[in-house]
């Protein structure tokens, strides 16, 4: 297990060690830097060369890379260009919106998902046929679309704030109260397609277990139907979700971020559209980084998760 | 025979979309850069039968006046009938007045083109992109995986390894770092061969994956070895018997990578970062509807989300039946 726990991490750090790297290195190789567009092409060309030289945009591509490096392994990531801030205070208030808003998603998901994957697997009928239906729908809406008509919904309706992360006047007492009020939208349009999955998985291996010659025993001996679901035939039917839900922190930074930017939630993905379109270098490297701590980190709980359910994986 | 119908369903909506796309010349009443300027944002014209006054006619419409100017708020115009026209000026139908009342199926957008035609225009970028990005990743990634599960040994490990790599990274934002690389402004067939091969890259571990699986359980198939045993050489053993094999998983792979594509297609153009504005695509359409205030007011703006919605249903009913929850996978 601790050779196991060894290999997994030294991936986790790679994982973000080369995404940081691998993003600093191409929006340095992109044509046009982040002078050319803040200054313009009208600029003086002593002006630019002055700016370059302030932002370290004049050193050549590895001798940069080994300056942002030597300070990265000290924790200081330089300054975002864009919003002269240092990227180690701007990318984590960013970087906890984004996790908020994925948390909540995966909260959702999993709380509507998996119970209606339950019932959906465990028996036959309307139900079950009414559930399977609505997974199949929601599945074909990406977090794009279902943001788009959930906002489009609010719009209509006035029920949701459509953008934003709070309103401009609050009484005092109500921030929690309205930044929850903001949070539903953008968290239901990602936890959607995500519920649907987990349905549909959870449903599938509902029904492999159910077909198992344990279940029919424990019938046999008088155990009541919804106490075999619910409680003997969970437990082995959670393995495939439980497989996946390391794969699902990618999905959800995906679909965060098209939801992001279709509600205006202040969450890395915006950041990071906005830091890619300035070629603003550190803050690039500062998110990518951030996305990949992320994923190194769902990766690693669902590693551990998966070989503490099952032995074999730890192989 | 319930699944044969749902899966009947499925073909029925793909084959509809590609009718529309490939028959997008001939459909549309417009060209997709075609503007009408006194009909920005205007509702979509119907096609009446019945007149204001109860009798009956051919097809017919009744055009826009503009009541709001600064509201864009349009009430139709009763006192003309416009009749449809069949097969004239190289489309379908169209309206018999071109110039002031134009036939708008779906309404006009917000620099007053017509939705209808630059949604079927669209869908020839949307859905060629897919596809040519999907046979790409099938061929990529089938041609690694053959090899990887061919040769094993360390080949096997070290492209097993990147593939795992790839597939933990969250798709859109790979594309979106690729794609910021290059120049904003590209050429529309520069941006199409572009977001093909990123997306190519993206989807061919998926592929290769599977393969690798399938040709290192055949392999060992008394067919295979009976191949060898007659001389087949290892690069005719892979081509012509193993990969064969793997037909059917790159059939179920293909119906989840397209409608993928389309929607990473659609994100990219929607943050700016797809194809250039003229070129109609999905994407590009609801880059222009982005403006929520917009699109509130003029529903018709969001087609192409429909547009889209419908295409990924067709294709997850395609897999309908006992296959489909074998082959969920999470939404890229």
């Amino acid at each position: 297990m601790t050779r196991y726990l060894a290999r997994r991490l030294a991936f986790a750090a790679f994982l973000v060690f080369a995404v940081s790297s691998a993003s600093l290195i191409l929006t340095r190789l992109g044509e046009g830097d982040y002078v050319s567009g803040s200054l313009g092409i009208e600029a003086r060309r002593e002006t630019a060369a002055q700016a370059r030289a302030r932002y370290g945009l004049d050193k050549s591509i590895g001798e940069q890379y080994r300056t942002w490096l030597g300070r990265a392994v000290r924790f200081d990531f330089g300054n975002s260009l864009l919003y002269d801030r240092p990227v180690r205070d701007l990318v984590p208030e960013r970087a906890a919106n984004t996790a908020i808003l994925a948390a909540s998603a995966l909260a959702i998901a999993t709380l509507v998902g998996l119970p209606l994957g339950v019932v959906a697997g465990s028996r036959r009928g309307v139900v079950s046929g009414a559930i399977r239906s609505t997974s199949i729908v929601v599945l074909s809406l990406p977090p794009l679309l279902t943001s788009l008509v959930l906002v489009f919904v609010a719009a209509r309706t006035g029920w949701f704030p459509i953008a934003g992360i709070r309103s401009a006047a609050v009484a005092p007492g109500g921030e929690t109260l309205d930044f929850l009020h903001h949070l539903i939208l953008p968290a239901c349009a990602l936890a959607l397609p995500l519920a649907a999955v987990f349905e549909r998985l959870q449903a599938q291996s509902m029904g492999e277990v159910i077909g198992e010659p344990f279940v029919l025993a424990a019938l046999a001996r008088g155990v009541t139907r919804r106490r075999i679901v619910w409680r003997d035939a969970l437990k082995p039917a959670l393995r495939p979700v439980t497989a996946i839900y390391g794969l699902v922190i990618g999905t959800l930074l995906s679909g965060s971020f098209a939801v992001e930017v279709t509600t205006s939630w202040p969450g890395l993905g915006n950041l990071m559209l906005d830091a890619l379109r300035a070629r603003d270098v550190y803050l690039v490297a500062g998110c990518a980084g951030a996305g990949a701590v992320f994923l190194a980190c769902g990766t690693l709980v669902s590693d551990v998760a998966l070989a503490m359910v099952d032995p074999r994986a730890r192989e | 025979m319930h699944e044969n119908r749902v899966s009947r369903l499925g073909t029925a909506l793909v084959a509809a979309a590609l009718a529309a796309s490939l028959g997008a010349p001939l459909l549309a009443p417009h060209r997709a850069d075609q503007r009408f300027a006194g009909l920005l944002n205007a509702p979509p014209t119907r096609p009446r039968l019945v007149d204001a006054d109860g009798s009956v006619h051919a097809p017919f419409i009744y055009g826009w006046r503009l009541s709001n100017r600064l509201e864009q708020r349009y009430e139709e115009d009763r006192s003309r009938r416009i009749p449809l026209e069949w097969w004239t000026g190289g489309a379908v139908v169209r309206s018999s007045d071109e110039t002031s009342a134009p036939l708008l199926l779906l309404g006009a957008d917000s620099f007053g083109r017509d939705v209808f035609s630059r949604l079927i225009f669209g869908g020839r970028t949307s859905l060629a992109l897919a596809a040519v990005a999907a046979l790409s990743a099938v061929i990529l990634g089938g041609l690694l995986g053959g090899i990887a599960g061919y040769l094993g040994g360390t080949v096997d490990e070290g492209l097993m390894r990147a593939t795992d790599f790839i597939m933990v990274l969250p798709a859109t934002y790979v594309a979106l770092a690729l794609r910021a690389v290059l120049p904003l402004v590209l050429p529309a067939g520069v941006v199409f061969a572009l977001l093909a091969s990123i997306f190519a890259l993206l989807g061919a571990p998926f592929i290769a994956r599977g393969v690798r699986a399938i040709v290192r359980s055949e392999r060992r198939l008394d067919y295979a070895s009976a191949a060898q045993a007659l001389g087949a050489s290892d690069v005719r053993l892979l081509l012509l018997h193993l990969l064969p094999a793997t037909r059917g998983f790159i059939a179920v792979e293909l119906t989840m990578l397209v409608p993928a594509f389309i929607v990473a297609e659609a994100t990219l153009s929607y943050v700016g970062l797809g194809f250039p504005d003229p070129v109609a695509s999905w994407g590009t359409m609801l880059h222009d509807a982005a403006n929520v205030s917009v699109f509130a007011d003029f529903p018709w703006l969001l087609s192409p989300a429909a547009a889209m919605f419908l295409v990924v249903l067709g294709l997850n009913l395609l897999l309908q039946g006992p296959s489909f929850s074998r082959h969920v996978r999470l939404p890229m």
